[in-house]
């Protein structure tokens, strides 16, 4: 291909490169409530195609989510969604994805919090919001990511006696025969 | 006693099951068991080049395929930095509100047969025909469109469609009238819906219910409004909200949401801008099929995206758009490959179906019923 062709593409705008660094994120006001409440709780932030993610560290999510759901400067009520990434062969292999939604700022914020692949738990979000409880099962049945002091944490998708977890990257797109 | 319903009971449309326990006719427990329909598509997903998602998202949602096609390709948009003409967005507009259309009027009808009034289904489904006819015309399917494409919209609407859609939106409010003639006052409805299966809008919120179902509870959210996307801050149309909280309420909700729907294809075809219905990028996406068969570099592009899909910039994004049902959230992350690392679809039915204990423990078995068709849930985005 030449590079004639290339410069044709006039629809795709360049992007604004992710800012990566906390110090200069520090002024949005998730990472600021969770700063003032505990330094140690986060462990990086970025900014990219105007989507705030702040990596959490592990033991702190339940309260850090707990806080930005209070705080008035924040106000994250809704939890939209929770996932998971693998990123299999990398350690930390898993990143625990949260969604949450501010219904009177209507602005989002993405958590995430990186798991080794040896055992991967999390705390539950279930006791924040008890509408985690599904996502967060589904996470377990399709990850094998284990969630500490959820209510009822079994299968949700896939048959109770399946054996493996069928979105993680070792696992075959056509399955095992 | 511990009682099952489904997953083939035919008011828990399509496979549902759900355990009952009960005290006489009082339901003291309610779990919903899923996974019937489980089809593996976010793994799916991931074998796929950027391209080939898309026929994959009408399969999840078989009642609101643009929608969900709108969604994939607005997180893939967002991902690439790729700009969209406005003709392209208002047509996605114009499709959209007649999805939801087509999706409210299949609901009225079903969740009116579960409670027992027979003929408005024959009613919803003779508009319904109307809408899956112009569905046919435009992309030449009734109900897996794939409509939409990475950059625009795959096709121009053949000759007529506007003036077909246009006569569909004179008449469909008599339409409502007559459903709302059978309903909305009928005594028979109202006891069967009002104070039935309530839940405060705390709830709600805490249980990550979205859409109609979240408020028919006085939360007053509506994604269309407060995030546009695809030029969605362009149209003026309101945002039914109900405080009560029952299935009256949700009903009342989505009934008013049939008209503000019909008054946004009315201004999208009055407003719908002349040019082009797909990006300049020729890298991204098909060039026409003309062009194709006489300029070399067309073909050498069709040819790449063809056979080795596009790169697209290492990322992530979540995309959330107002589907019939709530809120839809596309979860895409690239790798900078051609092909996604990870797709996820936050399925609002999936969060709407959790209400389903709060609605329904102390309430009355056949309440069960109502509660499940006033969520409007279909069961391919739950198990997806």
């Amino acid at each position: 291909m030449g590079a004639g062709l290339g410069a044709a593409e006039s629809a795709l705008m360049a992007l604004a490169p992710a800012i990566t660094d906390l110090e200069q994120l520090k002024a949005h006001p998730a990472v600021a409530a969770l700063l003032a409440w505990n330094l140690s709780s986060v462990v990086g932030a970025k900014f990219d195609r105007d989507e705030m993610t702040i990596f959490v560290d592990r033991p702190c999510i339940r309260e850090a989510c707990a806080l930005l759901r209070d705080e008035a400067s924040c106000r994250f009520n809704f939890l939209s969604d929770v996932t998971c990434v693998d990123w299999f062969p990398a350690e930390p292999r898993f990143e625990v994805v949260y969604h949450l939604l501010s219904i009177s700022k209507k602005e989002r914020v993405r958590l995430k919090v990186r798991l080794h692949g040896a055992s991967p738990a999390v705390d539950s979000v279930v006791p924040v919001w008890p509408g985690a409880n599904y996502f967060e099962r589904e996470v377990f049945d399709l990850f094998g990511i284990r969630f500490a002091g959820h209510p009822y944490l079994v299968r949700l998708l896939m048959p109770e006696d399946w054996e493996g977890h069928p979105l993680r990257k070792d696992y075959p797109v056509e399955g095992y025969r | 006693m511990i009682l099952n319903m489904g997953p083939q009971h035919p008011s828990t449309h399509g496979v549902l099951r759900v355990l009952l326990e009960i005290d006489g006719e009082t339901v003291v427990r309610i779990m919903p068991d899923i996974g019937f329909l489980h089809t593996g598509i976010e793994k799916t997903c991931e074998a796929k080049f950027y391209q080939q998602v898309v026929p994959l998202t009408d399969r999840i949602d078989y009642l609101c395929p643009m929608t969900n096609n709108l969604c994939y390709v607005l997180a893939v948009e967002k991902l690439l930095g790729l700009e969209i003409p406005a003709k392209a967005q208002w047509m996605r507009v114009l499709m959209n509100e007649l999805t939801r259309i087509n999706s409210h009027l299949v609901w009225l009808g079903t969740h009116a047969l579960d409670i027992g009034a027979m003929t408005v289904f024959l009613y919803c489904f003779r508009e319904r025909e109307e809408v899956l006819k112009m569905f046919e015309a435009i992309s030449g399917q009734r109900m897996m469109t794939s409509y939409f494409r990475i950059g625009g919209v795959a096709l121009e609407p053949p000759l007529g469609f506007f003036d077909r859609v246009r006569e569909f939106a004179g008449y469909f409010p008599d339409r409502v009238d007559e459903y709302e003639n059978l309903l909305t006052g009928n005594p028979i409805w109202m006891m069967r819906t009002q104070g039935v299966a309530r839940m405060t809008g705390e709830d709600a919120i805490a249980l990550g219910a979205s859409g109609p179902t979240l408020r028919g509870s006085g939360v007053d959210i509506d994604l269309r409004r407060d995030m546009p996307y695809s030029s969605y801050e362009k149209f003026k149309f309101n945002v039914p909200v109900r405080s009560e909280g029952d299935v009256f309420a949700r009903y009342l909700c989505r009934v008013a949401e049939l008209r503000e729907s019909i008054g946004i294809v009315r201004q999208a075809l009055d407003g719908m801008p002349e040019g082009p219905i797909k990006a300049d990028a020729p890298g991204v996406v098909l060039p026409d099929r003309e062009k194709m068969k006489t300029q070399m570099e067309a073909l050498i592009y069709h040819f790449k995206i063809i056979t080795e899909g596009f790169a697209v910039p290492v990322g992530e994004v979540y995309q959330a758009v107002e589907s019939p049902r709530g809120e839809m959230g596309y979860y895409v992350v690239s790798d900078g490959t051609a092909k996604p690392y990870r797709v996820h679809m936050r399925a609002a039915c999936l969060a709407n179906l959790q209400t389903l204990p709060t609605m329904c423990e102390g309430g009355l078995i056949a309440d069960v019923v109502a509660a499940i068709g006033s969520i409007d849930i279909v069961l391919g985005e739950i198990d997806r």
